[in-house]
């Protein structure tokens, strides 16, 4: 995988671009970007950053979540260029090993899907959700993330393991 | 998504000048200019951000109303102690629509400006007169399950889809401009429009008129409110039918009442004389099966959106009960008390 740093060495300026900071995974990065570009796409194609994924484009089905200042997002729906200054944090950032055992694991393990998008989904969004600190019953937790559509249907377990990391975290 | 020039104001005259600019748009949050633009609807020339304006705070108002900033997120407004205590019909509203990542990226300014989900709006392969004014409707004798039952016109069926300005319009907020022409303040129900020959249009703002605030009056409707969302799924699914009811009581008489529906026209229904049948009357069944007569008075299905009509009439029934009993409907367990 390529590091930011790789990244930061491609950065020329073309006409027409507009130059934003962002930090990205704890890493703050001088960006010259084209305004239309959503941060979905400069997240996997300039960055190369490909644990976010373009699922329905639309902000429909919730796998380009990222957590922007600590707060779920669809990046399909937001132009890179409105967020100059934000602390972005993907799946690369957040996903330590520590936290894959404490998040993933459960949802994973109980699972009987093993779509890579939908664990990589889950296991970003329960953090936000729990930084957004309005979900704690199993209610509250599906309706909070009824915004993340699994092609497999798993979201018994799903809830299961966020209630899993409430009740670790609480 | 068409190219376009790029403008991040830092003061709101600076927005106003580039807005009022041919093709210009503004853009906050990005929920649904960004759809719009993906899907072609949505052209513009120019991009006028104004995420970096200073409307992003929620203050109280001298006469002990709230001022909500065009940039505070849905999220942050819903979630604010003030409004889930003094106007909890609206973070009710609020979190019913959506889903948490839209409601934390879309701001209170572009929730009053989204544009309608009618399929043919969005499909630049069809008629629509709101989209290419003068191509025609799609949705009159077509795909019309989603569609108005109330306000339409030979032009255009389509609804508003917003659930924060059903609860807005129960309140009677006012919606703050800054134009090319300076400042001025819009009622609630002066700013959405219905379509007649135009719908084009969505609302009464001029070209480069930027909305600043959403101001509440002091009335919350606290002690009795409710709204009542019905969609073909519990979660993330815009209206067929839904409800704010509003009531204050004075023992079991009816002292005041606001009834607002959303998903039945082109901006959140009101009829005043509905709410004024109630006022000292009391909470009974049969004046809510009236007053729900008087809303739907001339309602018109469109074929697949028959239904709505009795289901409109039930929902405002039971948005009445709710409130009566202040037994407002739980956003979170889905059952309908």
């Amino acid at each position: 995988m390529r590091t930011t740093d790789d990244i930061r060495s491609d950065a020329a300026t073309p006409i027409g671009t507009v130059e934003i900071t962002l930090t990205i995974n704890g890493q703050s990065l001088r960006l010259a970007i084209q305004p239309w570009t959503t941060l979905l796409d400069l997240l996997r194609e300039q960055l190369h950053l490909t644990g976010t994924k373009k699922g329905c484009d639309h902000g429909q089905c919730g796998a380009c979540t990222v957590l922007i200042d600590g707060k779920r997002i669809n990046t399909c729906l937001t132009l890179a260029v409105t967020r100059d200054g934000a602390d972005i944090v993907t799946i690369e950032g957040w996903a330590t090993p520590a936290r894959c055992i404490r998040c993933s694991r459960p949802s994973w393990t109980t699972t009987p899907s093993s779509a890579a998008i939908a664990r990589r989904a889950r296991s970003a969004r329960p953090q936000g959700l729990i930084n957004e600190g309005h979900a704690t019953t199993r209610d509250e937790v599906r309706e909070a993330m009824s915004g993340n559509l699994c092609r497999c249907g798993a979201y018994t377990n799903i809830a299961d393991a966020v209630m899993h990391v409430l009740e670790a975290t609480r | 998504m068409n190219r376009f020039d790029y403008h991040r104001a830092t003061t709101v005259q600076e927005a106003v000048h580039a807005g009022a600019q041919p093709h210009a748009m503004f853009l906050a949050g990005g929920t649904n200019l960004v759809d719009l633009m993906k899907e072609n609807v949505a052209r513009p020339a120019a991009v006028v951000d104004v995420n970096q304006l200073p409307m992003a705070a929620i203050e109280d108002l001298e006469d002990g109303g709230l001022r909500l900033g065009a940039l505070v997120t849905n999220a942050d407004t819903a979630y604010d102690g003030r409004i889930a205590q003094r106007y909890p019909v609206l973070a009710s509203a609020i979190l019913a629509g959506a889903s948490a990542q839209l409601r934390n990226a879309a701001t209170n300014g572009g929730n009053l400006n989204q544009r309608t989900r009618c399929y043919y709006f969005y499909d630049v392969a069809t008629a629509c007169n709101k989209r290419a004014p003068g191509s025609g409707c799609g949705a009159i004798g077509g795909v019309n399950r989603v569609n108005a039952i109330l306000g339409a016109s030979p032009a255009c069926i389509a609804t508003h889809p917003s659930d924060m300005c059903v609860a807005l319009a129960a309140l009677e907020a006012t919606i703050r401009v800054t134009g090319p022409a300076g400042e001025r303040v819009i009622a609630f129900e002066d700013y959405h429009r219905l379509p007649g020959d135009d719908p084009s249009r969505d609302n009464t703002l001029q070209p480069g008129e930027l909305v600043t605030a959403i101001d509440l009056p002091k009335e919350g409707f606290a002690s009795n409110h409710t709204y009542l969302k019905l969609r073909d799924r519990l979660s993330y699914a815009f209206a067929l039918v839904s409800v704010a009811a509003c009531l204050r009581l004075e023992g079991d008489v009816i002292a005041d009442a606001r009834i607002a529906l959303g998903g039945v026209a082109a901006k959140p229904w009101r009829r005043k004389e509905a709410e004024a049948m109630l006022k000292g009357e009391p909470a009974s069944h049969e004046q809510f099966l009236s007053a729900a007569g008087i809303l739907l008075d001339g309602a018109v299905g469109q074929g697949a959106n028959d239904f709505k009509i009795e289901l409109a009439r039930k929902a405002i029934v039971r948005g009445l009960r709710q409130a009566s009993q202040a037994t407002p409907q739980s956003q979170v367990d889905k059952r309908v008390a």
